[in-house]
């Protein structure tokens, strides 16, 4: 399993270095938050109903935002083709990219997400939800995301089609993400997203590899 | 003819569902039907008789 | 080992076929607009926008077919690599997605005398509206790739992506609904439907799903003569290519 690790530390790397994931899905979640109440008004009782899904579809359109390039470099440079004819199943090391990509988006949200809910006036008896909500489902959006990205790598302006493919994907996980971080730390929520980022963990990376066969050969 | 299609304050509604129905489900077959036409055309220009 | 594999004999079979789908579908239309229009009572409750019912469940009914038929088409496209089976589940997604959008115009339609919205985010409603977005994508997906071959096995990865996922979209949403105490389900006279609804929906579903199957045969064979067209455009390129005195293999 090494090379996936290695996978993973490289990804990580060029993500922070030079950037377009890690800042971009922070920078993108803060300012959501932020702009919220210019556009809706000081109603604080308002901000505490809509902060829960308001942070959630942040969450969902920063991991959006940068899965645009998850494969595009290495289907240019020809690294996809050396995935496939690696000892290491193809499957893992897609699993170590998503995961990568989790790493740079997704789990940063999830102790940025204080923050927001500070400004949002969400009570911090529910920070331990939110962040829970989101620990355990970024990852599914990552996943569903990457399989997405897999289907539409190398397409010209495929930004586009992807975020049409991953709306509907995303539903279920955006529905029990918000509701989980509304609903308390032993909402039956939580435990329903814990179900979606699982399915997710085991369909993603066989979707995205059968799709990545396609650029390849 | 009169006590037929007394949908009272619903007519509107009705008739909208059923309009929009059938003009939809309407220009869906005009469209297929052209397309095939079409793609007859071309193929039959072709001049290979493979198909009826 | 499938009998309609060869093209040639789905041809065959589509010609014979297509005359009788398409009167069936007439006459039944015509039985099925009467019983609703005519024939079919007024509901106790909902007064005439219960004939809504008759052209609006059907739709659904279609629209979740014709997506259970493209998931089909696309298995048996992915394993199988069945001749016929991508171009089916192809020929078969623009009345899958018409059937849905019908489905929600009339459903809005029929949610605005009820509710008095013409959108009230209702469980059913909601699911089928990202429905519409999977079918959306599915299309846009075998436009977007210029390759027939790797457009129709992308296209159907995608659609048995989004079949696996369409049950749990289903459940979240009627869980969502719950959650925050939504309008009433959209539903004709209580739970069961009394017999003088229950035959004009019948007919109608009937009228819907042979006008599926009257339209995807004539989309079939509009594909598969597509398909010949370009096959032999290609043939004729490469016969130039052999035959030019130009350089002869890029």
């Amino acid at each position: 399993m090494s090379a996936a690790w290695a996978l993973f530390r490289r990804d990580v790397l060029l993500s922070v270095r030079i950037g377009g994931g890690f800042g971009l899905g922070i920078g993108f979640f803060v300012l959501v938050a932020v702009l919220l109440p210019l556009g809706v008004g000081r109603d604080l009782v308002l901000l505490e109903r809509l902060a829960p899904g308001l942070i959630w579809l942040g969450a969902a359109l920063a991991a959006l935002l940068s899965l645009d390039h998850l494969f595009q470099a290495d289907l240019e440079d020809g690294a996809l083709d050396q995935f496939f004819l690696s000892q290491t199943p193809i499957e893992a090391l897609l699993l170590a990219k998503v995961a990568a990509h989790w790493a740079t988006t997704g789990l940063p949200l999830v102790f940025a997400a204080p923050v927001l809910a500070l400004l949002l006036n969400l009570e911090a008896g529910n920070w331990p939800a939110l962040m829970a909500s989101l620990a355990v489902g970024t990852p599914a959006l990552s996943l569903i995301g990457g399989a997405a990205a897999a289907l539409t790598a190398g397409l010209r302006r495929g930004g586009m089609l992807l975020s049409l493919l991953t709306l509907p994907l995303y539903v279920p996980t955006l529905i029990f993400g918000a509701a989980a971080a509304a609903g308390g730390i032993a909402a039956p929520e939580l435990l329903l997203l814990g179900g979606v980022s699982l399915v997710a963990l085991v369909v993603a990376p066989v979707a995205a590899a059968l799709a990545l066969r396609l650029y390849v050969s | 003819m009169d006590g037929l299609f007394q949908f009272g304050e619903y007519a509107g509604y009705v008739w909208s569902a059923y309009g929009i129905s059938l003009l939809g489900l309407a220009v869906l077959t005009a469209v297929s039907w052209r397309a095939y036409a079409a793609a007859k055309r071309r193929a039959g220009s072709l001049g290979d008789g493979n198909c009826s | 080992m499938f009998g309609y594999a060869n093209p040639e004999r789905f041809w065959r079979l589509s010609s014979l076929l297509m005359p009788w789908v398409w009167g069936a579908t007439a006459i039944l239309f015509a039985i099925g607009l009467y019983a609703a229009l005519v024939a079919s009572p007024d509901d106790y409750q909902q007064g005439a926008t219960v004939r809504i019912m008759y052209v609006h469940v059907p739709a659904m009914w279609m629209s979740l077919g014709a997506y259970a038929f493209i998931a089909v088409a696309s298995f048996v496209s992915l394993i199988w690599r069945h001749v016929l089976a991508d171009v089916a589940a192809k020929a078969a997604a623009p009345i899958g997605a018409t059937f849905t959008a019908l489905g929600l115009l009339t459903g809005s339609i029929w949610g605005k005398p009820m509710w008095g919205a013409w959108w009230a985010w209702d469980a059913r409603l909601t699911s089928v509206l990202v429905l519409f977005f999977l079918y959306l994508g599915y299309m846009a997906m075998w436009a977007a790739i210029e390759d027939r071959t790797r457009a129709a096995r992308a296209a159907a990865i995608l659609a048995l992506v989004g079949a696996i996922n369409l049950p749990i979209i289903r459940f979240s949403v009627e869980w969502w609904n719950t959650l925050h105490q939504g309008a009433s389900v959209l539903r004709a006279g209580g739970s069961a439907l009394h017999a003088s609804f229950l035959y004009p929906l019948l007919i109608m579903g009937l009228a819907y799903l042979f006008l599926f199957g009257a339209l995807l045969l004539v989309r079939i064979r509009t594909e598969i003569l597509s398909q010949r067209v370009l096959a032999d455009q290609r043939r004729r390129a490469a016969n130039e290519q052999l035959t030019s005195p130009i350089e002869s293999e890029a």
